[in-house]
């Protein structure tokens, strides 16, 4: 017989063991699908693997692809840890993206503009996470429902803005004007798309790590999400955390939206972002909402999406394989979970 | 002003405003169950996605629409099935198990869709519901054409409402599905299985929730699209909290939203102009927000929705 028995605390290499626990269960779940696509699981996942992580240039590749999802994923990191459900990264990337683009268009050294740009991106994005936060605190409305919304209307105006205003009238298309060449982030090395956004990406986690374990903020904010009424009876203002903490996981969100903008794209268009606000709920829950886990979880995401493409390329398996992995990863992961909250422990039968 | 009632009056405007609301009534319908059982579904997006794939597929391949209709529904009871064992069985967290989901379902539609049809420039469609009228009730002026001149599910969305509160407040399952809702532990004391009921409160919604995605891809579109759902499901998470979780009321909610959404289809097609077309398609998201930010503050939830229930903890 086995029972579960609940735990008092985890070892810590279970940080690492869970995640890829999870990330193992999923590639095997999903080589189902590879096999319905009539393709050689192994060759298909060697195909992604070295399309992504296989040479130096895949792996500036799959780091820039990773620079947008380790945002959103330290903002959702953040947000969960405080309880604050903020599902709505999609949209606060929106709108960094248009404000960036908005403030990249300016004709003005390139360094200011970067700096204005990533204000610029970072505040729209808040404003936007504020909306939920607010509405929870005054109206006692839903986060997850109103930030799911918020997304769609985000969607809708960044559209009216790129079939109207900012419509390419040369050609027509649905696109926003470029941003001044001085604007473009600088590229880190030759050859590559390597820009300097993804080195800040890599600098924010840490940062964000520090705020959240060793200052007075990210005290307050981890208690608001353990244990609110602890933390009012402690003195803490629980309103005013979850305002804060949507202050700062918007921001964070925006900046992924700056970064495609100044780094990948130069523009803004509809589909700026394939679902990395949504992703970044996925990487924030690989990483067990830690700040440092979070880059390698993106960069996991991002070389499964980098992979998924050559891979469909390679063999006709559909690049939507990469959607699914993201899907069943969340669920692996919040089962291999259940891990740390219980053991399984062999009980002898009674005779 | 007078445009407007104009326009509220017609038949055309009245039929639009059933046909947008069906989709609604029935995902509201199944996220009520769901959440009245104390089960916060977010999964509901993916699953009309879903559902609307494997519907379409079905009829596309057999030619039966109605056995299209059985696909989808199928679907929505395993997805809900899916979500009730991470949730219910395994006491998950709610949230992020909806929105995993949802992720999952999602890909696995768009991933079985281009494995099935390929890519190709001209989406296939199929030969959707045709309308099916009333005998001598569709003859009714105004009213009749509107209301009884409609596909077969529409018709048994207008069935699901009554039926679905008399399940709930009349019968001895309902009475479980509440009481699990609201005190998980005195259900438990009264020989009510918590887990079992609410695995069947979550699969009901989750068939409910196909239906959804079958009128979409079947009656509305006869075709399916990456973005035929285009947040619908999360629309009906908050029409169940502006219905505040009873089956009227929350029909009640999903007809107000068409009627909004049918009115900016209108405005966008009179073509008011310089106003750019999606300002109108914003109007019902930002409706739906500011009606829950008007409702939230007396909404009472089910005490046990998000909590998962296990039996050897005090």
């Amino acid at each position: 017989m086995f029972r579960l028995e609940a735990r008092t605390s985890t070892p810590a290499w279970f940080n690492l063991a869970l995640p890829l626990l999870a990330i193992a269960a999923t590639l095997i779940l999903c080589s189902g699908l590879i096999a319905l696509a009539g393709a050689r699981v192994v060759e298909a996942y060697g195909v992604m693997f070295s399309a992504s992580l296989g040479d130096s240039y895949a792996i500036t590749e799959t780091l820039v692809r990773a620079t947008p999802m380790i945002f959103t994923g330290l903002a959702v990191a953040v947000a969960f840890r405080a309880k604050f459900w903020n599902i709505g990264a999609e949209g606060q990337l929106l709108a960094g993206a248009v404000a960036s683009c908005a403030v990249g268009a300016i004709p003005m050294p390139g360094p200011l503009a970067m700096l204005l740009m990533a204000v610029a991106g970072a505040a729209a994005g808040a404003a936007v996470a504020l909306v939920p936060a607010t509405l929870r605190v005054k109206f006692k409305v839903d986060d997850v429902v109103s930030s799911l919304l918020l997304n769609s209307v985000i969607f809708y105006a960044l559209m009216a803005l790129i079939e109207g205003p900012w419509k390419d009238t040369f050609s027509g298309y649905p696109i926003s004007p470029p941003i001044e060449d001085s604007a473009n982030f600088p590229v880190l090395m030759e050859g590559t798309r390597l820009h300097v956004g993804v080195l800040a990406a890599l600098v924010a986690a840490p940062l964000i790590w520090f705020l959240i374990a060793r200052t007075t903020l990210g005290f307050r904010i981890r208690v608001t999400g353990e244990n609110p009424e602890a933390a009012r009876y402690g003195g803490i203002n629980v309103e005013r955390v979850l305002l804060s903490t949507a202050l700062l996981s918007g921001g964070l969100a925006g900046l992924a939206g700056v970064g495609e903008v100044g780094g990948v794209h130069f523009q803004v268009m509809s589909d700026i972002s394939p679902g990395y606000g949504y992703s970044g709920i996925v990487v924030a829950m690989l990483a067990r909402l830690n700040p440092l886990g979070v880059v390698p979880a993106a960069i996991f995401l991002a070389a499964v999406m980098t992979g998924a493409e050559a891979m469909s390329r390679a063999t006709g398996v559909p690049a939507f394989l990469s959607d699914v992995i993201q899907g069943t990863a969340l669920l692996a992961m919040l089962v291999a979970l259940l891990f740390t909250a219980y053991r399984i422990r062999r009980v002898g039968v009674a005779r | 002003m007078s445009v407007v009632l104009e326009q509220i009056f017609q038949v055309g405007f009245l039929a639009a405003i059933i046909r947008i609301a069906t989709p609604l009534a029935f995902a509201t319908l199944g996220e009520m169950f769901s959440e009245r059982a104390g089960v916060l579904n977010l999964g509901i997006e993916g699953i009309m996605l879903l559902s609307a794939m494997t519907g379409f597929t079905a009829t596309s391949l057999s030619g039966s629409l109605w056995l299209g209709v059985l696909a989808a529904v199928l679907t929505g009871m395993l997805m809900g099935a899916l979500h009730a064992l991470f949730t219910v069985a395994l006491g998950l967290s709610q949230h992020v198990c909806g929105i995993g989901v949802t992720l999952f379902s999602s890909g696995l539609a768009y991933f079985l869709y281009r494995l099935i049809f390929g890519q190709q420039s001209v989406p296939p469609n199929i030969k959707g519901f045709a309308t099916l009228p009333i005998p001598v009730l569709s003859d009714i002026p105004v009213l009749g054409p509107a209301v009884f001149n409609q596909f077969a599910l529409v018709y048994m969305a207008m069935l699901a409402i009554p039926l679905a509160a008399f399940v709930l407040y009349r019968t001895p399952w309902g009475l479980s599905v509440r009481m699990v809702g609201e005190n998980p532990r005195a259900a438990d004391s009264a020989g009510v299985s918590v887990i079992a009921t609410r695995f069947q409160a979550v699969i009901l919604g989750g068939a409910l929730m196909g239906l959804a995605g079958a009128f979409l891809s079947m009656a509305q579109f006869n075709a399916f699209t990456f973005g035929v759902v285009s947040g619908r499901g999360w629309v009906a998470i908050a029409l169940v909290v502006f219905g505040r979780w009873d089956p009227w009321r929350s029909a009640g909610a999903a007809l107000l939203f068409a009627f909004v959404d049918a009115l900016q289809l209108r405005m966008q097609a009179s073509g008011l102009g310089h106003i750019p077309y999606e300002a109108f398609l914003m109007l019902p998201f930002i409706f739906t927000i500011v009606a829950m930010a008007v409702m939230s503050r007396n909404a009472v939830a089910p005490s046990a929705l998000l909590k998962p229930f296990r039996r050897e903890e005090r």
